[in-house]
């Protein structure tokens, strides 16, 4: 039996952690050993180190990927506590248990036909594995990626034989058949209802039970006052308000606010009355030689008989006066002005440009959540289980995806045009401000902000526009939920991630993060296995203790950040990028919705050759240092040096990108 | 007549003035109102005008363009001109218009008509900064070799008609718009010119592009009687295969057993037939000559296994008449004696779109492309994808690829020679034997390589390059016109998508290749085949008989582009062959990399089938004639059985490790079949994005590889060589990429290098509205809005 010589032993030795050096052979496919004992510096061996990272992602394991041999030594402890000799196989991350196992199970897959194997239903996921051990072929599902489980027919592949559909949040839908006679078994089904929407039925979130330790805490990424502090915040124009700290005054707005430094608490009280759901207008970026800002908000309350506050409009007026390059306000509405009117009839609204002195009001025309539900759902059978060939575009082009891409990015451009180019502060709202608004400004403040593009500061993005100023996760995701039916969900995260996967395809050196990182972040939109996306704003993470009894996403990624990074990253400090919002530059993101097809992955990533040239570098780099060194000497030991050459990309961790 | 009304001559006046009206406005400080109030009167004025009276208004023309005519140089400006070039005629004071935005602005200069070009000499002095980089020596950004001219358009205020040539007699048209066959889009107003100026130039250009010539004509004649190059500099090493060795070459590298025939080499055989060729061991002489060559397999390639690829021009075969059937039969045994007595044929005219078809679509295609307005751009922004699969363009290129790669599963799975055919043989047999050869050999994707290949499939292969392009717009030609050659250049842009670093050269060599088809200096493109160059040649040549005329070929890359640009072609990522080197780990197996690329079951050697056995089973199975296409019906309309079987060759290769000197197939399905960007988007300026696109990643691979060499250097000083075994990353920076790390990537655009953004205004391009918003939900276009909306700040 052969091992590998390289990075097993480093990785923790936690049981149910699958090594990842595992996943090269699921890319190779080789049932030989020959290919996978490839040593890293060896092209194939590198290659494939490489490979995995990108992939591990975009598929989960379609293929075989736990090799019987580290298997058997990852499990053991496993094993003593199960007689079940197929179940030492099942990988577990820490506070995962086996709750069902059905053998003789057929997966109908779509790309190769039926395949037999073991389906085994833990609190975290669905993990099927076929009989055959020499290349196992594995397919696993985060039980929170699953929208809902359906019984389909399957009476051709014979009698007492019941079909399931389990119809996923990331675009796909595999189909199991299995036999039903078996009753000392409990139903596979129910067990896996059951987990699968824990909130309809009475349990926690697997993100309360998930008991992994990592190195880096990613709860302490965001820290509101730091990030303000780095945008020159307080000034003598705003101030850092702790008037919400208990959540009394909005309770979907985060404990901190930043409001102009001038405002009188009485009027403050009448602005909060007169936005909706007390969503009041709150920066959210100031640029550092303008300061001309981002403002967010919602929709004035002022109804159908076009109700005024004055204290509202003397707001307004304040933060137009807090930048002194402009006397202008643009307010970006990023609703279809036609909905927008609809909106007064339900006592919401828009600022009139005649009550409201030097404001221009603009409408960006976006469709509501229903509108890109719908369209996220037409992609899918697009792009699920096969494509077309010779219609493809046509077929993309009647979902209308990229479409509402596109008029994002366009939206989204505007304002950062108006603030880069126009020095103006601009206010963005839509109905409530907590969908359109965050995927406006946090692309704005993507164009503007050079910070937001490295790795550290996406994150911060993320926490402080989506998460912190409470888009509704959980309405929209349905975390743990089994109502998928619920008119609430929309993929407009996904579409937010969606934009910014164009704007690195647009600019492939502006971004320090690369594909991996947003493919993962979507990953964990919905597994439920990080408490990053859980709840729907920051008063109900308190109430819940997120921060203490659930582990952040950004403590897995940051713990091993190489993974994550973007080989050709430049960083292009105080530049502003402008997206083309013309979809003859927009593309469907095959990476993410097309990934499950085997034929679209690629078999070697493009960034492959840098990794190695950079690889390289490092290798000469060492050598010059060395030979520094021994100047004086003689240099007898460098032929040595090229023995001990290291993976370009190493480090032990656990992966969580799908396969766990 | 001229066809001025009032109001245009109203604008004249004052855009003689505004000189004068400008240095008055500047001493009274408030220019800009000034400004505004004359730009008013003169929308005022020229409103009139029907769908583009909103962009028009503007201005006609901008302040400062018209300020530059303050000192008005009026010396006849010429460009510089080529050895050999003449002039034909020349309009002064035309105005060109920038096509960045509606406002119609230009810049007035020289137009000029030449045997060579077209030609705009702007006014202005050139600011000339970072065009250097890539200039093309031949013409510059405001030319236009008259070959490239695609299409002609005249336009009045808001109608434009095609000009067809012929029909031009006294009358010619205020606005001149080009569209060139590299894409760009040129439009000119001659109303500022004198009438007799604009009344010669507009004829000239209309005459000397769209009226039927003949090949002598051609600027290559009078170019290469006036320039001299040299031989040795000719040739490089560019396997050129106009010589038994070149071929013999060839075959023995391939481990080809064929029969080289050179009897041809004066063309005594036919004219038609190529100089030099190579076809089966088993084919007689007396057999060459039989039907002018048609059912004559050509050798292409072989393949490691013995079974090797062979193209012909079928014969049109005639119900009742034997003959032919006989001597196909026994072409065809020929092809089966070349290897273990297998053999498919593949009539690629039943499977594939014809030549019709590709032009057909390919017009279709072009027209996304050829922009006149930004409005009318954003417009076809939304049915963008939709137009796609309309024109059919990328499905075309799908069906060559997957033909390639049927072939390739004969060759390389089932082990069995293969005989593609077509009426002519030399359309897409060429595309199909250069794809499969690029899909198998790793030789044919390095540069020198590729050149050799399109020398031998496509130059010698007697691809009719001057029917297929019709450079001499003869009425009786325009049947025959079609981008065959492109296809196939998309194919291989396709292909280098997929796998980038398996191509020594770069995506914007491909693309200055499409365009050099279009310059009528290179031999390479300017005849239908080897008899035909040879001839005319000669009968050019200023000399005895004995030296036809010397001509440059393409691949003299020095006569268009400098070495630092020429250096732009190569692939910096490109991994290179690994140096077999025995002190290497056991594990580590060079030599049979290509093997492993491959499903093991492919190697599994056939039963062998030795020389003594019956062959008439053998025959039988080869009359028989197994066809690898079941697609008889339509191409699109998949039998199933036939892209399943190719769908698993796929699959089946595609779980094997990648290696880029081994087998390569490309992925057909929906999404991995693209548009080549660089291509078909790089003059448009709305959709250039500013500091991105894949140059981005361009200067920071050369930035490393910059570094990596530095520290070589550095380690060469203390006398040490690297004794790393690492593969891909040798080292072979060049100048370029130090040009292109010099500037920053933020200063580069989508469009690097054929377009510099000059004037660099940091200005996002925004759709130009609401209109497209309100098209997405399907409301009506409520044109009202457009003004609020059109664009943040466009006149401040």
């Amino acid at each position: 039996m052969e091992k590998h010589s390289v990075g097993g032993g480093d990785s923790p030795a936690l049981p149910g952690v699958p090594n990842r050096n595992n996943q090269p052979r699921a890319l190779a496919n080789s049932g030989s050993t020959q290919a996978s004992v490839e040593t890293l510096d060896s092209p194939t061996g590198s290659h494939v180190e490489w490979c995995k990272q990108l992939i591990a992602a975009t598929i989960s394991s379609q293929i075989s990927s736990v090799t019987p041999d580290t298997a058997s030594r990852d499990f053991k402890a496993l094993r003593d506590g199960t007689k079940q000799v197929q179940m030492d196989e099942v990988p577990l991350v820490p506070g995962e248990t086996i709750k069902a196992v059905a053998k003789d199970v057929m997966y109908i897959c779509p790309f190769t036909g039926l395949v037999t194997g073991t389906l085994t239903s833990t609190n975290y996921k669905l993990y099927f594995i076929s009989l055959e051990r020499d290349t196992p072929f594995i397919l696993d599902v985060n039980l929170g990626a699953i929208s809902r489980l359906e019984t389909i027919s399957v009476q051709s592949h014979g009698e007492n034989t019941q079909g399931m559909e389990i119809v996923c949040k990331d675009m796909r839908s595999p189909r199991f058949a299995y036999k039903k006679e078996d009753a000392s078994q409990p139903e596979i089904v129910e067990v896996l209802t059951k987990h699968t929407f824990p909130l309809s039925n009475g349990l926690p979130l697997f993100a309360f039970l998930y008991k992994e330790k990592f190195l880096v805490d990613g709860w302490k990424v965001y820290d509101p006052i730091s990030e303000y502090k780095r945008q020159g915040l307080p000034n003598e124009s705003w101030a850092i308000s702790k008037m919400n700290s208990s959540y009394e005054v909005c309770d979907t707005y985060p404990a901190l606010l930043v409001i102009p430094t001038s405002i009188k608490d009485d009027d403050l009280k009448r602005v909060v009355a007169f936005r909706a759901r007390h969503r009041i207008p709150v920066l959210s970026w100031i640029h550092p030689e303008s300061q001309a800002t981002i403002v967010r908000s919602s929709q004035p309350l002022v109804g159908p008989s076009d109700r005024r506050c004055k204290e509202d409009e003397r707001y307004l007026q304040t933060i137009m006066d807090a930048n002194a390059q402009s006397h202008k306000l643009t307010i970006f509405d990023a609703r279809q002005s036609s909905v927008a009117d609809n909106n007064k009839a339900k006592d919401g609204g828009y600022e009139s440009e005649s009550f409201y002195p030097n404001v221009e009001l603009n409408f960006l025309e976006i469709p509501n959540i229903h509108v890109m539900r719908e369209s996220l759902r037409k992609l899918k059978e697009v792009v699920y289980p096969s494509t077309d060939e010779a219609h493809w575009h046509s077929a993309v082009d009647q979902t209308h995806w990229l479409e509402y891409i596109r008029v994002l990015l366009a939206g989204a451009v505007r304002i950062a045009d108006k603030l880069e180019s126009g020095k103006t502060s601009v206010v963005v709202h839509c109905s409530d401000g907590w969908d359109r608004t965050a995927q406006l400004t946090s692309l704005a403040m993507l164009m503007l902000d050079s910070h937001y593009r490295t790795l550290r500061g996406f994150q911060v993005l993320l926490e402080k526009e989506w998460i912190s100023f409470g888009h509704k996760f959980a309405a929209r995701v349905g975390h743990g939920d089994e109502n998928h039916a619920n008119s609430e969900r929309s993929p407009l995260f996904i579409q937010f991630i969606d934009c910014v996967w164009q704007m690195t395809r647009q600019f492939p050196a502006a971004f320090e993060f690369n594909e991996l990182f947003l493919i993962t972040i979507l990953d964990h939109l919905y597994s439920c296995l990080f408490g990053t996306f859980l709840y729907n704003s920051e008063q109900e993470r308190v109430v819940n203790e997120v921060q203490t009894k659930t582990v952040s996403l950004w403590s897995y990624i940051n713990s091993q950040p190489e993974d994550f990074t973007n080989p050709f990253y430049v960083d292009y400090e105080h530049h502003v990028l402008y997206p083309l919002a013309s979809v003859r530059h927009l593309e469907l993101w095959t990476g993410y919705y097309v990934r499950w097809n085997p034929r679209m992955r690629p078999q070697m990533p493009v960034h492959q050759n840098l990794k190695e040239l950079l690889f390289l570098k490092a290798e000469l780099q060492r050598k010059v240092e060395e030979l520094q060194r021994e100047a004086s000497s003689s240099h007898g030991s460098l032929s040595s040096s090229s023995e001990h050459t290291s993976s370009p990309s190493h480090s032990g961790g656990t992966p969580l990108h799908t396969t766990v | 007549m001229r066809m001025f009304d009032g109001r245009v001559l109203l604008k004249q006046v004052i855009l003689l003035f505004w000189p004068l009206i400008s240095t008055w406005v500047q001493g009274a400080e408030k220019i800009d109102s000034c400004q505004l109030q004359v730009l008013e009167m003169l929308s005022s004025l020229g409103s009139a005008g029907g769908k583009s009276a909103k962009p028009s208004f503007v201005s006609y023309v901008t302040p400062e363009e018209i300020k530059s005519e303050k000192e008005p140089s009026r010396k006849e400006k010429h460009p510089d001109l080529l050895p050999g070039e003449v002039v034909f005629c020349s309009a002064s004071t035309v105005l060109k218009y920038t096509q960045d935005d509606l406002s119609q602005r230009g810049v007035f200069g020289v137009l000029l008509c030449t045997n060579f070009r077209v030609s705009f000499v702007s006014d202005e002095e050139p600011t000339e900064e970072m065009g250097q980089l890539f200039k093309n020596k031949l013409y510059g950004e405001n030319d236009i070799p008259l070959s490239c001219v695609d299409n002609i358009y005249g336009g009045s205020e808001d109608k434009r008609k095609l000009i067809t040539g012929g029909l031009v007699k006294n009358k010619y048209p205020s606005k001149m718009i080009i569209h060139c066959k590299d894409l760009r889009v040129f439009q000119f107003s001659l109303s500022f010119s004198k009438e007799e100026d604009a009344k010669k130039i507009f004829q000239g250009i209309v005459h000397h592009c769209l009226e039927p010539k003949s090949l002598r004509c051609l600027f290559a004649f009078s170019y290469c009687e006036n320039t001299s190059y040299p031989e040795a500099q000719r040739k490089k090493q560019t396997v050129m295969f106009d010589s038994v060795e070149d071929w013999t070459q060839d075959m023995k590298r391939t481990k080809g057993n064929c029969r080289v025939v050179s009897e041809n080499s004066n063309f005594e055989l036919s004219p038609k037939l190529p100089q030099y060729f190579i076809v089966p061991k088993n084919v007689s002489d007396e057999d060459l000559t039989k039907y002018q060559g048609k059912g004559l397999p050509m050798w292409c390639w072989s393949h490691h296994s013995g079974c090797a690829l062979f193209k012909t021009a079928s014969i049109p075969l005639v119900q009742e008449d034997n003959v032919p059937q006989t001597y196909m039969e026994k072409m065809l045994t020929a092809v089966a004696h070349n290897h273990l007595y297998s053999v498919k044929t593949e009539d690629l005219s039943d499977t594939l779109p014809t030549v019709q078809d590709i032009l057909l679509s390919y017009n279709k295609f072009k027209q996304f492309f050829l922009i006149d307005n930004t409005t009318e751009f954003w417009m076809s922004d939304m049915k963008w994808f939709s137009s796609l699969d309309n024109c059919g363009w990328l499905d075309i290129i799908r069906q060559c690829l997957q033909k390639a790669v049927e072939v390739v599963e004969s060759l390389e799975k089932e082990n069995t020679n293969v005989l593609i055919m077509e009426e002519g043989g030399s359309d897409l047999c060429c595309v199909v034997s250069s794809l499969v050869q690029l899909m198998l050999d790793p030789y044919y994707r390095t540069l020198l390589g590729f050149q050799s290949l399109v020398q031998k499939e496509w130059v010698a292969g007697g691809h009719a390059f001057l029917d297929r392009s019709n450079h001499l717009h003869l009425k009786d030609k325009v049947e025959s016109q079609s981008p065959v050659f492109l296809l196939f250049l998309e194919c291989v842009w396709q292909l280098q998508q997929q796998h980038g670093p398996a191509f020594q050269f770069s995506e914007t060599y491909l693309t200055v290749l499409s365009d050099s088809v279009h310059v009528p200096v290179f031999t390479t493109f300017l005849f239908n085949n080897d008899g035909h160059r040879d001839s005319l040649l000669r009968a050019e040549s200023p000399h005895t008989q004995r030296s036809p005329l010397n001509c440059p070929t393409v691949w003299d890359w020095s006569v268009q582009f400098d070495c630092k640009a020429q250096d732009l072609f190569t692939n910096p990522l490109y991994t290179e062959k690994p140096k077999q080197d025995t002190s290497v780990r056991k594990s580590y197996r060079p030599r049979h990399l290509r093997q492993l690329s491959l499903p093991s079951s492919a190697f599994k050697t056939p039963p062998k089938k030795g020389f003594f056995k019956d062959e008439a089973d053998n025959l039988k199975k080869i009359l028989g004639v197994k066809r690898l296409s079941r697609w008889m019906l339509s191409p699109s309309s998949d039998s199933p059985q036939t892209s399943s079987s190719v769908r698993e060759f796929y699959e089946a290769w595609q779980t094997k490790p990648l290696d880029y000197h081994g087998l390569l197939l490309p992925c057909l399905d929906g999404p991995s079949i693209r548009v080549w960007m660089q291509r078909y988007l790089r003059w448009i300026h709305d959709v250039q994005i500013l500091g991105g696109g894949p140059v981005a990643m361009l200067s920071k691979v050369s930035e490393i590889l910059g570094e990596v060499q530095e520290l070589q250097r550095q380690l060469d000083r203390h006398g040490c060589t690297l004794t790393s075994n690492h593969k891909g990353a040798r080292p072979r920076a060049k100048t370029a990429a130090a040009v292109i790390a010099a500037r920053s990537s933020v200063r580069l655009s989508s469009s690097f290098p054929f377009v510099t953004s000059r004037n660099w205004a940091f200005k996002p391009a925004i759709p130009t509205s609401l209109l497209q918003s309100l098209m997405v939900t399907g409301m009506p276009g409520n044109l009202a809005d457009r003004e609020d909306d059109g664009g943040p700040e466009s006149l401040v």
